[in-house]
């Protein structure tokens, strides 16, 4: 089971959290004008790269924040994990 | 009862002074404090002890420990009983009783033993040529091989015993308790690690309990128990002893299953019989030993073949002889010890039989004790059926191909100790995804580099002497320790030991067959797979190791193959004429030895399976008499039946009760999420179909949510309980899923959204009183607050008091009648419903559960999870009008697919039995013809389906096919399961009040 860094709490096991998906999609800025296969490759195709990641994590049984973790496909390595930028 | 004839007058770590009855094939026997079933069974002269599992060839003890493949046993009688215990690791406790598995009716006689009479019929893939055809027999195939080859009887009575988990943290965590591994146990803690230091056995020493080797001039046992207690008066050292590190899982964590009370017959009170650890270690030391190999020769399975180091333990540690005489045979210096060991113990030994030329050193040694060496030479076949009468000796070529011949000779001998070299368990390294080597010099697979934060020790990477093994404890021990910071950590000085000058083994994986010979030469005894099976898979083309593993059974046992994975690796490299490394290796998967399903499932079972939800006014329900259902982890009052009262009756009463007079319903399980912040409307804006933003402050609406895809989501309402303040309600199920969804909302999507949301379905108990005498019942407990039909009209909300305590009013309805829903704080829920129910006496108020609830929804048309499956538009449900065309949503741009407005989607419907009596079956399919020729197509589904005691009449839901065009058709609604077939009537999907005159009363 992995151990993974929530950047508000810590170390935590992985039955903590939440798989969040792909960290990299972005959500068309207006979707009205996005192209079928702009909203289609958004709404359902991934990546699924072999080696490091970005993906989102859901503290679901702490914090309950979505944060950003790096992690390796192949080896399970977490190379980073860092808070969602905070707008204000 | 029988004495011991086989048992040593003193030595071993046995307590002679405690004797201990047990039974064995229901004969009544005798061992000792210290024994393990095998050993006892050995002290008895007891040898044969099973068959084997394809041929049902007698079995005897093989090894004595972990890797045993032949000596399982079925445990205990009744909910206790377990199958499959290895009888070399069985320890023996008073009253134990095991029996043979794998035979009918008794060891010494079975029917099954015909398979082996038989046995060209069954080579290498039996199962895949023989019962192929026809599939439908299959099923009958299954049954009569489970009859025949046994595996013990798994028990049929709930398990007695309690079982528990726990999680631990630690610096370093050795696995394995010998003397690799204590001395890493002390390196790491002395420099003050915490260290978790786990072992199989019932005590710590490895491989030194069944050896006579010397630490300082002094027995080696000696020095494991200072060892022992030195790492026992440390605060920070967890010693697990009958623990076995059975897997290693991503980022350094283990599992470790203990077994506290498996040496007694039934557990002491309050004593967990297993216990499953969740280790995390920042840092791994290995330290699992090695495990000998067998030779394979011609009939080496008879009982009496025994791995030469299971014989040199039994003589050693249980003071037991395996045998009155022996033959040695082995290709490595391992043996002789055991030969000088088992001579010492009183077994008279006839010979040590070397594959290698010149066995240097050892050979000498045996001679000086007067043991026959005879080097140059194999064990060719063995003589004996359920007991070893002779070894046939010939000498072998220099390549091990084939026999020299001529020399041929017989020696008579009950005990023939084998050993065909080491391996290292390396099962750790390998599930931790360590990369293996194969090392030439032992022959054997090692670890190779490390993938995790491990490191292994002593035999467990190959070094076989005791001196190597402390070292490398030592040095293992102290660099995981400062590998987990603590900087100081040293390696003790190596205490001396008494080592040999080795002579390198001789690889030798199969012993040729003599001319002419038809021998059954074992590879993997549990399984049954002959040296000749691996080479019919390969003349089959299954030359992969994957595949001669699942194609022979190779290595598949309970046994995992530990005795034998190696050496048929070494027997399809010979074959295919390659080198191993070049073949690859099978994957060593968790665990190590089967983890009980008690010992899995510890204390989550029955009632603590999941956790419970309990509203508020749980109790009251209890007291009058409502039948529960799970909702999620929620109990909900399913039905108030009164004394005498059928189901069905108590059922259709609740919801005649709610549409004549009033009922009153616990809603707390109903998800509710607090919105709020500056920009809360136009969060709800986007995850909602339709608008909020013009919602004023004390209304609420029914909000529809989609996913991203268009499908829809969730329902509820949403009720604006402030100037940037807003109430929503989720489904039951849905709640956990909404907020996560909000939550991705906020934080992934719009975090520069000024709004917030969290779960407050806690803090509020909730209850609906619907009917139309409900606003009456409501005005005689309701405070501040004006519940007129103009004052909190349809979907209004109003803040007051009920029953004196602060409570929110909705004036929302879900059953269709004039109803209020009131939340007021949990703590004061059962308080205000049981105030809410006395007001309501004088109107005939009755509480209803779910089963009237969803009645009335189904007369109301309302969807709940049956038609939101995920699959279903809004406009399949018929909510076009709530898809605003004026703002983005969540899944708005989806709706672009022409796909999602096809006519011939599904669409939610009413159905009617034609003839108003028959009930819908559940689940059933909806077609047009059912007469037609086959494949009739289907038009759609039942979703829901009651009987309305308003109507008078069944109802259902479904989904059909462009329904709502079909509106006055008839269809038929098709049951494979229950075979019904009934006409139905298409309907729009609302059955009572379509206006919705009611509920704006
Ligand atoms: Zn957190």
């Amino acid at each position: 089971m992995m151990l993974i860094p929530c950047p508000w709490c810590g170390e935590r096991a992985q039955v903590e959290f939440a798989y969040g998906g792909d960290a990299t999609v972005k959500r068309p800025a207006d979707p009205a004008s996005a192209s079928d296969r702009e909203w289609h490759d958004y709404v359902f195709v991934r990546d699924n790269p072999k080696g490091p990641l970005d993906e989102l994590w859901y503290h679901a049984a702490g914090c309950r924040r979505y944060f950003r973790v790096r992690r390796d496909t192949v080896t399970h390595a977490i190379l980073a994990s860092t808070p969602l930028p905070e707008i204000t | 009862m029988a004495g011991q004839p086989f048992r040593g007058d003193e030595g071993g770590l046995i307590d002679r002074e405690r004797p201990i009855a047990f039974t064995f094939n229901g004969e009544r026997l005798q061992g000792y404090a210290g024994d393990t079933l095998a050993s006892a069974l050995l002290a008895n002269g007891i040898r044969l002890v099973g068959r084997s599992f394809k041929y049902h060839r007698p079995r005897g003890i093989v090894s004595a420990g972990a890797e045993e493949p032949n000596a399982l046993v079925q445990l205990a009688v009744g909910a206790r009983t377990e199958p499959n215990a290895r009888a070399t690791q069985v320890e023996l406790f008073e009253g134990l009783e095991a029996e043979s598995q794998n035979c009918w009716p008794g060891v010494g006689f079975d029917v099954g033993a015909l398979n082996g009479v038989f046995s060209s019929l069954f080579p290498a893939g039996f199962y895949y040529k023989t019962f192929m055809w026809p599939a439908s027999l299959w099923m009958t195939y299954e049954h009569w091989i489970r009859k025949m080859a046994g595996l013990g009887r798994a028990p049929v009575q709930p398990d007695p015993d309690r079982y528990e988990h726990r999680f631990a943290h630690c610096d370093v965590l050795v696995a394995g308790g010998g003397p690799a591994g204590l001395a890493a146990a002390l390196a790491a803690a002395r420099s003050g690690a915490r260290v978790i230091l786990a072992d199989e056995g019932a005590d710590f020493g490895g491989a030194l309990r069944g050896l006579r080797a010397t630490i300082e001039g002094r027995p080696a046992m000696n020095w494991v128990r200072a060892a022992v207690a030195e790492l026992a008066a440390m605060p920070d050292v967890v010693l697990l002893r009958r623990a076995t590190v059975a897997g290693y899982y991503d980022h350094n964590s283990f599992v470790v299953s203990e077994r506290p009370a498996e040496h007694m017959a039934v557990p002491a009170p309050f004593q967990a019989r297993g216990r499953l650890w969740s280790v995390r270690a920042k840092e791994a030391v290995l330290a699992t030993g090695a495990i000998e190999r067998p030779l394979v020769f011609g009939n080496n399975d008879r009982p009496g073949v025994m791995l030469a180091s299971a014989a040199q333990a039994y003589a050693n540690r249980f003071a037991v002889r395996p045998g009155s005489r022996a033959v040695v045979f082995t290709n490595n210096d391992s043996a002789y010890e055991a030969a000088l060991d088992l001579a010492r113990a009183g077994v008279s030994v006839a010979a040590v039989i070397d594959a290698r030329e010149d066995p240097g050193p050892a050979a000498r040694r045996v001679r000086e004790a007067g043991i026959e060496s005879i080097p140059g030479h194999a064990v060719i076949n063995v003589q004996g059926g359920r007991k070893l009468k002779a070894a046939e000796v010939m000498a072998i070529n220099g390549d091990g191909t084939a026999c020299a011949g001529g020399d041929w000779r017989a020696i008579p001998c009950d005990l023939l100790a084998v050993s065909g070299g080491w391996n290292p368990a390396v099962h750790l390294f390998s599930q931790s995804r360590g990369k293996l080597r194969f090392d030439d010099r032992i022959a054997a697979l090692v670890p190779g580099e490390s993938f995790q934060r491990e490191r292994s020790a002593g035999a467990a990477r190959g070094t076989f002497t005791l001196r190597g093994c402390l070292a490398e404890g030592f040095r293992a021990g102290a660099v995981a320790a400062r590998a987990a910071g603590f900087d100081k950590a040293g390696e003790p000085p190596v205490p001396d030991c008494d080592t040999q000058a080795e002579t390198p083994l001789r690889p030798l994986w199969v012993v040729p067959l003599p001319k002419h010979t038809r021998l059954k030469r074992f590879v993997d005894l549990q399984n049954d797979v002959t040296a000749e099976d691996v080479a019919l898979a390969l003349r089959e083309g299954y030359d992969n190791v994957e595949h001669l593993k699942r194609y022979t059974t190779l290595g598949m046992g309970t046994d995992q193959g530990r005795t034998s994975n190696v050496s048929g690796l070494g027997i399809l490299a010979g074959l295919r004429g390659k080198s191993i490394p070049s073949l690859g290796t099978t994957t060593f998967r968790p665990p190590y030895t089967a983890i009980p399903f008690g010992t899995i499932a510890g204390r989550e079972i029955g009632h603590h399976f999941a956790p419970t939800r309990r509203s508020a006014m749980h109790a009251w329900h209890e007291q009058a008499g409502a039948s529960f259902i799970p909702a999620g982890l929620w109990f909900r009052p399913q039905v108030y039946r009164r004394p005498g009262e059928g189901m069905m009756d108590a059922i259709y009463r609740e919801t005649k009760s709610v549409r004549t007079t009033v009922g009153m319903i616990d809603v707390s399980t109903l998800g509710k999420i607090d919105i709020q912040g500056r920009d809360a409307a136009l969060f709800l804006d986007r995850v909602y179909t339709n608008n909020f933003r013009k919602l004023p402050v004390g209304k609420a609406r029914y909000g529809l949510m989609l996913r991203e895809d268009g499908m829809v989501f969730d329902d509820g309402t949403t009720t604006r309980i402030g100037e940037s303040r807003y109430l929503m309600t989720t489904t039951t199920a849905r709640a956990g899923e909404v907020m996560r969804h909000l939550e991705y909302c906020l934080q992934v999507l719009w975090p520069e959204l000024d709004a917030y949301a969290v779960s407050v379905t806690e803090e509020w108990a909730a209850i609906a009183l619907a009917g139309p005498a409900s606003r009456s019942v409501l005005e005689r407990v309701v405070g501040g607050v004006d519940v007129s039909n103009e004052g909190l009209p349809y979907m209004g909300y109003r803040e007051g008091t009920v029953a004196e305590v602060p409570a929110r009013i909705f004036r929302i309805s879900f059953s269709g009648e004039l109803a209020y829903e009131i939340n007021v704080p949990a703590d004061y829920g059962a308080a205000v419903w049981e105030a809410i129910h006395t007001a309501g006496r004088s109107f005939d108020i009755i509480p209803y559960g779910t089963e009237a609830l969803s009645i009335l929804r189904i007369e109301k048309g309302h969807v709940v999870s049956g038609e939101l499956n995920g699959r279903t538009t809004a406009d399949d449900l018929g909510f076009s009008a709530f898809l605003s065309k004026e703002k983005d949503f969540i899944g708005k741009r989806s709706l672009a697919r022409e796909g999602l407005w096809r006519p011939d989607r599904k669409q939610l419907v009413g159905l009617i039995p034609v003839d108003k009596k028959t009930r819908v079956p559940r689940g059933a399919q909806i077609v047009e013809d059912p007469d037609r020729e086959t494949p009739v197509p289907m038009l759609g589904e039942i979703t829901s389906q009651c009987y309305s005691p308003n109507l008078g009449h069944p109802i259902a839901l479904g989904i059909v096919a462009g329904g709502r065009a079909l509106h006055g058709r008839t269809l038929h609604a098709l049951s494979p399961v229950t075979g019904e077939r009934v006409p139905v009537t298409v309907t729009p999907n609302v059955f009572i009040d379509p206006k919705g005159e009611r509920l704006r009363g």
